[in-house]
């Protein structure tokens, strides 16, 4: 993975910029001791790694804003960082940069039942977000596999889904508004507790940037009411084609399902070795979960197990009591720590038309011959978002190598059947250059041009999602005069 | 002037010599701002539907009508429910999709569904210069480079022209009711409901008049989907409110037609007087419309969305005083911008949006600021 040259004229300045942000931010809040500025030296992606000039962990906005400011004066980058669990290296510093962690600044602002919403700073986790409202019985429903330790910065960063979107959306459809701070120290309100822009939708544009327009230090975020219940149904089949079909029958019959999620059988056999779930040996299961009262479960089950008689499913288990439905999602929830245990592996995430799947999976089959390397697959089916994992030996030399040219070529067949590059973990540095794939030149000129009106010294998250060679232009800018 | 593609499109915007007025159908009064007539309505047709897969693909100029016909033969529909703008504009003409997209048209299901712009999945467009751009794509989850659809949705054409969009439909519910409260003033109808929207029945539309048919406060609360679960949450909802004047309204006709009129904004059509559209917070609302001492009045989205109808050249801000959201003249002229200023940061952010995507601002000029 290529990296730009770090700017040497700003690492040769490390005194004089850490000086001037410890004028302005507490003691302990600024670190540039490189036995500690380790410890940001990756994200989740850790194939990739590169400690950062200084790091910086800000407790309020108007701190965050006096960091940006001097970083702007001194035209030093800044890669901001939510809780580090990106899987596309959204969060991998620069030599020459400031890492700017809002993990201090995770306080709940404001909880309001009446409007829904909660006003939160934003390096507080997803899962805690819930949990200050779940003894009232209400939720943030986006929910992505890591929430137990992911920021809602880095949600709004990455836009980021979860296994329940089919019904609740994914953070953009759940965000009201921000306070942003821009790289020239800006501080700015974008939305709030009414809804849609009256002007541009800023907010949209700025929720999956990847921290590239500016630093968003609090969320306003739609709460929703608990549903009365919600139950799984586990149904096993023959092939892929056949699980697929059902998916598509069952959104056809006008059931929505909250989630739908499938795995195919190396996943189905890792997930039993290690959970022992009770899972049927097959080509492809499907956990479909539906929500209401016991009632309005029975009825939907219903549906949708009539639905799948019809595809002669091997095993069609319904869930009766929580129990069941512990089980049934066992060892779906365990799927990505039981492939960790058996291989090191790396998690695609394109996302393909639904009609696609049996096509793309049959074609991930043959592909996983040619390279040499196993894949399970394990994804949300009713949005088409794929998760393929491809197991290599990290140890083994040119195995991380060759799984990244194995990802490279399923993401490229995603795109090609009218999909998309990342349906949920971004583009981070990961799939940067595969973006000449996906986009021309003229729709990645559109989307810089965004960029050089929010950030035009191109400062922020230098190195991520755009092409290095579509950007290189824009990033060789000149050091601020002394 | 008329084009037939894309490409005719793109070349007729890069060799205009002055400012172009996009028009789909006519139909929303966002044809205001000045320069050549450039119609989109040749572009036209659904170039791709999956209904397993929930997503439609249609050219901009595609008739509105159209879609919605071709998504209920498979029993779907756009979820977030755009309005018909014709009565209250008084306007004529066939609205198309593009309309839609570029005013981020939605209705009362905006609440719990969400806006039109939470259903596009991907848009083309031609920009100021000519160039044809894509952005985001036909499937739900799509994190791949920054949001441009969202970007687009609502921009009113003044930082380019749709040729073709994508959007997420949903089912099409098999049935509907409609929990009615009599009686209730404006500050009791929003916290009533609040209460249901906060419940976990799915309400998917929550209105209040402070004068219904009959001249007396009404609060409606919508309820979809299969038939026993309606009839059910219905009668949950019902108990919620056990002590207070109120009713179910279980005919499927009466009720669609009850919130036709909600989505529509029948109440103020025909109406002598400037119509504004006021987005707040619902809790906010109450005051908001009691500031605002409008002939008429009435609450959508629990409370979030005032509909105000106020004398000929109102400014209705200067009425409202400070206040967090924003509020549009949806008809009538004067002063007044039509739409509400940003803040400066905010408003300096647009400005240099629209310098990039229309050098020469040749599109709808005017139509985001005026």
């Amino acid at each position: 993975m290529q990296m730009p040259q770090p700017n040497a004229g700003v690492i040769s300045r490390k005194r004089r910029i850490v000086e001037r942000l410890r004028d302005v931010l507490p003691a302990d809040a600024v670190i540039e001791d490189e036995s500690e500025t380790r410890a940001y030296e990756c994200d989740a992606l850790t194939a990739y790694r590169c400690p950062p000039l200084a790091v910086v962990l800000p407790s309020t906005t108007a701190e965050v804003s006096d960091v940006l400011r001097i970083c702007h004066e001194e035209g030093v980058p800044v890669v901001p960082r939510g809780s580090g669990t990106s899987l596309a290296g959204g969060a991998l510093p620069t030599a020459d940069c400031v890492l700017l962690g809002v993990a201090r600044m995770t306080g709940v602002l404001e909880t309001d039942y009446d409007n829904r919403f909660v006003r939160v700073q934003t390096g507080r986790t997803n899962l805690s977000v819930t949990g200050a409202v779940e003894a009232d019985d209400f939720f943030y429903a986006p929910d992505p596999s890591s929430q137990l330790a992911c920021a809602i910065a880095g949600n709004i960063a990455m836009n980021s889904g979860g296994a329940h979107c089919l019904k609740y959306g994914v953070t953009t459809n759940n965000l009201l508004g921000v306070t942003m701070v821009a790289m020239d120290g800006t501080i700015m309100e974008i939305g709030g507790a009414h809804l849609d822009a009256g002007g541009y939708d800023l907010l949209g544009v700025i929720c999956g940037s990847e921290g590239q327009l500016g630093v968003v230090t609090e969320a306003t975020l739609r709460i929703l009411r608990k549903p009365e219940g919600a139950r799984p149904v586990l149904m096993g089949f023959d092939s892929s084609e056949v699980a697929g079909a059902c998916v598509s029958d069952i959104i056809k019959a006008g059931v929505l399902p909250v989630a739908i999620e499938f795995m195919d059988r190396p996943c189905i056999e890792a997930c039993e070795a290690f959970a022992k779930a009770g899972y049927p040996m097959c080509e492809a299961l499907l956990i479909v979960e539906v929500e209401g009262s016991p009632a309005e479960i029975d009825e939907q089950l219903g549906k949708i197990t009539t639905i799948a008689r019809r595809h002669d499913p091997v095993e069609l288990r319904e869930a009766k009591d929580a129990d069941e439905a512990g089980r049934i999602w066992l060892g779906r929830k365990s799927a990505f720590g039981a492939m960790g245990q058996i291989n090191d592996y790396m998690c695609l995430d394109g996302t393909i038309p639904v009609s696609e799947l049996p096509y793309v999976l049959r074609r991930i089959g043959e592909m996983s011959k040619e390279f040499g390397l196993g894949v399970a697959n394990v994804f949300h089916a009713g949005d088409g978002n794929m998760h393929p994992l491809i197991l290599f030996n990290a140890n083994q030399e040119g195995q991380l190598e060759l799984c990244e040219a194995f990802g490279a070529e399923i993401l490229k067949l995603c795109v090609e059947v009218g999909g998309c590059l990342t349906g949920e973990h971004g583009v981070g540095i990961e799939k940067r250059d595969l973006m000449h794939d996906q986009y021309d030149a003229a729709d990645l000129e559109a989307q810089m041009a965004v960029k050089d009106v929010f950030d035009p010294k191109w400062l922020l998250n230098p190195a991520k999602v755009f092409p290095l060679d579509a950007s290189d232009a824009r990033r060789v800018v000149p050091v601020a005069a002394e | 002037m008329r084009v037939e593609s894309e490409a005719e499109l793109a070349e007729a915007v890069a060799g205009a010599t002055g400012p172009l007025t996009i028009r789909g159908g006519g139909t929303r009064g966002l044809g205001a701002s000045q320069g050549a007539v450039l119609e989109t309505g040749g572009l036209s047709g659904i170039t791709l539907y999956e209904p397993g897969a929930l997503t439609v693909v249609v050219r901009a100029g595609t008739p509105l009508d159209e879609i919605e016909q071709a998504l209920a033969a498979e029993n779907q529909r756009l979820a977030f429910e755009p309005m018909d703008h014709r009565p209250l504009l008084g306007t004529n003409g066939t609205p198309t999709i593009g309309g839609v997209v570029a005013a981020n048209v939605s209705g009362p299901r905006r609440i719990q569904a969400g806006a039109c712009r939470d259903f596009m999945l991907g848009v083309r467009f031609v920009d100021g210069s000519g160039t044809v751009i894509k952005n985001g794509g036909r499937v739900m989850k799509n994190v791949t480079g920054y949001d441009l659809v969202k970007l687009m949705t609502g921009s009113r054409g003044t930082l380019g022209v749709l040729t073709e969009v994508s959007l997420k439909v949903l089912p099409r519910p098999e049935t509907q009711a409609c929990v009615v409260l009599d009686g209730l003033g404006d500050e009791a109808a929003v916290a009533a409901m609040a209460r249901a929207l906060g419940s976990p029945f799915e309400v998917t539309g929550a209105a209040h008049f402070p004068r219904g048919a009959d001249g007396q406060p009404v609060t409606m609360l919508r309820i979809e989907g299969f038939e026993k679960s309606v009839s059910y949450r219905a009668g949950r909802l019902r108990d919620m409110f056990g002590g207070q004047a109120v009713r179910v309204d279980d005919d499927p006709d009466s009720v669609a037609a009850s919130w036709l009129a909600v989505r529509d904004v029948q109440a103020l059509a025909g109406r002598e007087g400037d119509v504004w559209r006021i987005s707040c917070k619902p809790s906010d609302g109450p005051a908001l419309a009691a500031r605002l001492s409008a002939e008429a009045h009435h609450f959508d989205w629990g409370g979030g969305l005032i509909w105000a109808l106020l004398p000929v050249g109102t400014d209705a801000r200067a009425r409202l005083g400070e206040f967090r959201g924003h509020a549009t003249r949806v008809r009538g002229t004067g002063d007044a911008p039509a739409l509400q200023p940003e803040p400066g940061p905010l408003a300096a952010l647009s400005d240099g949006l629209r310098t990039r995507f229309d050098p020469r601002g040749i599109l709808n000029p005017g139509l985001m600021t005026a």
